[in-house]
């Protein structure tokens, strides 16, 4: 027949067309490579801005940080302030007066001053909704600053802040990303639209942001802290985790944050090295201590027992994460009560505490998210849970939240709803979690996130203590006390604590994840 | 005939405010705000109350939805919480790639599906044929999205051949072949599923009409096989192939949202699906209420232009 003859031919002359047309367009393997020097970064999610006291993503953060400063920043792979805009300060006796001294000679990347001035614009900006510039906002995280009652210019090189009240947090917020200094006249020349064009003091200045595509930062030969490496720095958004893993293996970028568990393995041989840094992260179960069940602490210490949090961290999170042992990280190192062991996995024990409390077989309802910031792979750890809980007698039926559904179901509280639910919080203060989600005066119902009712009087004494103790060691001390009382207490399950993860190419050298979970890229090199 | 265009646009008034109300009323019922969203771990009461109020969600709905409407007719689409960028920019440029992606996917599906239909037909029941019958009931039964991730791994993680995702390099021209470069591979993802369904109806199409008269007729004259099934045949199956197109027109573009997210194709599907995620209502209702229109103008188009080759459709 004809017609085979001739499709043969037409499909000879196509296959021939389209392969020339593939030699032209395939470009030669190179432009897969990046061009040294300049480091692309797989990011999450496209950023929302970057005016620092505007978001609230750690996506954003990780942009931010490269090209802003704070007055305090945190030591090399720690969660402790040291100077940074600030060269010194002094607290007064009643802690609540800051006064610091600001670096000389720095300019913000637009050539204006850094000085006094610059530092109150930025938080009278945020907190006094009389600024000529507060429009510039809204600003979410403002609240981390609402004990400042005045930002006063001493002169061009100190600065005070006086607080309505003594603040132990205060420093440890000035170093978290809503304390980074923008510069007030890059603010009135952009006005809404400083978000999109950023200028700080930082290692890397801002050059070129293209929408769902790219924002490039360059090298600041003139950084206070000495020029970096890099001469430029790409943020691409890939929010696909399979296609940022397959990007990354394609040479498409140089480093990849959040790896999935899944495909770390991946990863494991040369040319790729994995990073892994525990950070200030807890993942637990918030139990309702106000009616059902786990209003007993035996139930409560039950359910600890019960859930083999072993397993789930090493198969279901396949290493990215640690048993969690009580409420406070470990990651803050000078306030973690280094006595405390976690719950063992101990199924026999959880059942006589469960006879001794009369609660075989209690029905439980749990509530399970479909995903949401640090809640890790919460239906499969939701499952296991619903497994070792049922394995000791308890029937537990599981509803399962699209994550804003989720938050807002479980932060008004449990009660009347369910018996527990899964949490998971990233703090930058030993302070924030247990002050929001522990105290008494925390409940949802007086505005905070206590879900679960958990009531302590003393634990309620020992954290108010601790936010007004301007001495470290002792918020320390008394936040080791705190962590004991509840970890007997069970208000929670404690579960884990999440290991950041990044991976880089063998093209860079010099990186390290930050326990804040902050990518500092000023000392890293590519080759 | 101007009379005509002018009733078909009036009848859309309605269907376009329709369907504000609707997207509206959806995105204020599904539960979570934004201010939950952008404040994740932070959201108190306090907090959500005070964000809602500078993001002006604290008003009552109605006056809300009026206030959306009469910005929107002034061609104010409002700004993104999330991407703190006006809704119109956003939405213009995603959907723009949105047609890029798509329409290059219909035009292979079209060409690849009728070809492989008529090649298919003209063999009936020969070796061509079953391949061709085989492969395309592999294509349609592959999911689009796994096919994309199975088409990364090979051509840009193991052969390097295309970039993994975007739309265009990071480094270099911004020219139509590093565009085509990146778009290859979600086309084809996005073209395999339409070519074998346009690949099927095209073939059954060609059968019906090989068996009629005028085909026996223009073999008994002496026309060339090749003449037979290119020019008298596939026109005339074209009046039944043509409504397939359309219909997979529509499947195509829907069917980008996967694509779109494999491949992190800057597009409207993906938006819209991180938009809705991130309880981004401004940008849902944009992105939503352009993409209506744009259909509905379609569809106007499409009526009279076939009013115009057919008066009688014009009722």
């Amino acid at each position: 027949m004809s017609l085979l003859s001739l499709s043969r031919r037409g499909l000879l002359a196509a296959g021939t067309a389209l392969g020339l047309g593939l030699l032209a367009l395939s470009p030669p393997p190179a432009t897969a490579q990046t061009p040294p020097g300049v480091l692309i970064v797989g990011q999450i999610a496209e950023p929302k801005a970057l005016d620092p006291a505007a978001v609230t993503a750690v996506n954003d953060f990780r942009i931010l940080m490269n090209v802003y400063d704070g007055l305090v920043r945190y030591k090399d792979g720690t969660l402790e302030v040291e100077p940074a805009l600030a060269t010194s300060w002094e607290i007064s006796e009643d802690g609540t007066e800051y006064t610091f001294t600001l670096r000389e000679g720095v300019t913000f990347h637009d050539g204006s001053a850094f000085d006094a001035e610059a530092v109150k614009f930025n938080f009278d900006r945020m907190l006094d909704e009389s600024h000529p510039y507060h429009d510039t906002g809204p600003f979410p995280l403002a609240f981390f600053f609402s004990a400042v009652q005045e930002v006063e210019v001493v002169d061009p090189l100190t600065v005070k802040f006086t607080l309505d009240a003594p603040y132990a947090p205060f420093l440890s917020n000035l170093a978290y990303p809503t304390g980074l200094i923008v510069s007030p006249a890059a603010v009135a020349e952009h006005g809404a639209e400083f978000g999109r064009n950023p200028s700080g003091t930082g290692a890397f200045t801002f050059a070129e942001w293209r929408a769902n595509e790219a924002v490039v930062i360059e090298a600041n030969p003139d950084y206070w802290d000495g020029a970096p490496e890099l001469q430029a720095v790409v943020f691409r958004p890939i929010t696909d985790a399979n296609t940022r893993t397959a990007e990354m293996l394609a040479g498409g970028i140089d480093l990849m944050v959040e790896v999935p568990p899944v495909a770390l393995s991946q990863f494991q041989d040369a040319p790729y090295t994995v990073h892994e840094q525990a950070g200030p992260h807890v993942w637990f179960l918030i139990l309702n201590a106000k009616e059902g069940p786990f209003a007993d602490v035996r139930v409560r210490q039950a359910a600890n027992y019960a859930i083999n949090k072993s397993a789930i961290v090493n198969d279901v999170l396949e290493g990215t994460a640690e048993v969690a042992a009580g409420p406070t990280p470990p990651a803050f190192a000078w306030a973690y009560n280094e006595a405390l062991e976690p719950y063992p996995y101990d199924p026999d024990k959880a059942r006589a505490l469960i006879a001794e409390a009369g609660a075989e077989g209690a029905e439980l309802t749990f509530y399970v998210t479909e995903g949401g910031s640090g809640m890790l792979d919460p239906v499969a750890m939701g499952t296991a849970m619903q497994a070792d809980l049922e394995a000791v007698g308890f029937d537990v039926s599981i509803e399962t939240y699209e994550w804003n559904t989720f938050l807002g179901n479980v932060n008004p509280g449990l009660e009347g709803k369910a018996d527990m639910a899964q949490m998971a919080w990233m703090t930058n203060d030993p302070d924030t979690l247990p002050y929001l989600a522990l105290r008494t005066e925390a409940w949802p119902d007086q505005g905070g996130f206590n879900s679960g009712y958990y009531s302590n009087p003393e634990v309620d004494a020992l954290l108010e203590q601790a936010r007004v103790a301007t001495d470290q060691d002792e918020r320390a001390r008394l936040y080791k006390e705190m962590q004991e009382i509840v970890q007997e207490d069970a208000p929670w399950v404690f579960v884990a604590n999440w290991k950041q993860n990044a991976v880089t190419s063998d093209r860079v050298e010099g990186f390290s994840l930050q326990p804040s979970f902050f990518l500092l890229l000023d000392d890293v090199v590519k080759n | 005939m101007g009379g005509y265009i002018l009733k078909r646009l009036v009848s859309a008034i309605p269907v376009l405010l329709g369907i504000t109300v609707i997207v509206f009323l959806i995105m204020a019922l599904i539960p979570g705000d934004p201010a939950t969203a952008i404040l994740g771990s932070y959201a108190t009461p306090e907090n959500v109350a005070k964000l809602n109020a500078d993001l002006g969600l604290d008003k009552p709905l109605v006056q809300q939805y009026f206030i959306w409407l009469g910005n929107m007719l002034t061609g104010d689409f409002g700004t993104s919480f999330a991407l703190n960028r006006p809704v119109l920019d956003e939405v213009m440029e995603r959907f723009g790639a949105t047609l890029i992606l798509a329409g290059t996917a219909f035009v292979l599906c079209s060409l690849l599906g009728v070809a492989a239909g008529v090649v298919s037909a003209a063999n009936q029941y020969g070796a061509a044929d079953k391949a061709i019958t085989f492969t395309v009931l592999l294509g349609i039964s592959i999911p689009s999205f796994f096919l994309g991730m199975m088409m990364i791994l090979i051509f840009s993680v193991q052969l390097r051949w295309f970039p993994v995702s975007g739309m265009w390099p990071i480094y270099g021209a911004r020219d139509v072949w590093a565009l085509l470069d990146h778009l290859i591979l979600p086309a084809s993802a996005l073209a395999v599923v339409a070519t074998g369904v346009i690949a099927r109806l095209s073939r059954s199409a060609m059968l019906e009409v090989l068996r009629q008269d005028f085909i026996r007729t223009a073999r008994a004259k002496g026309v060339r096989e090749r003449g037979v099934i290119w020019r008298h045949a596939l026109r005339a199956a074209m009046v039944s192939i043509i409504p397939v197109l359309g219909i997979q027109a529509g499947f195509v573009l829907s069917g980008a949202v996967y694509i779109e997210i494999v491949f992190q194709w800057p597009g409207i599907g993906r938006m819209l699906v991180d938009a809705i995620l991130k309880r981004d209502i401004l940008l849902v209702q944009g992105g939503v209420v352009v993409v209506a229109a744009c259909y509905v103008m379609f569809n106007i188009a499409v009526d009279v232009g076939q009013a115009l080759l057919d008066p009688r459709i014009k009722t």
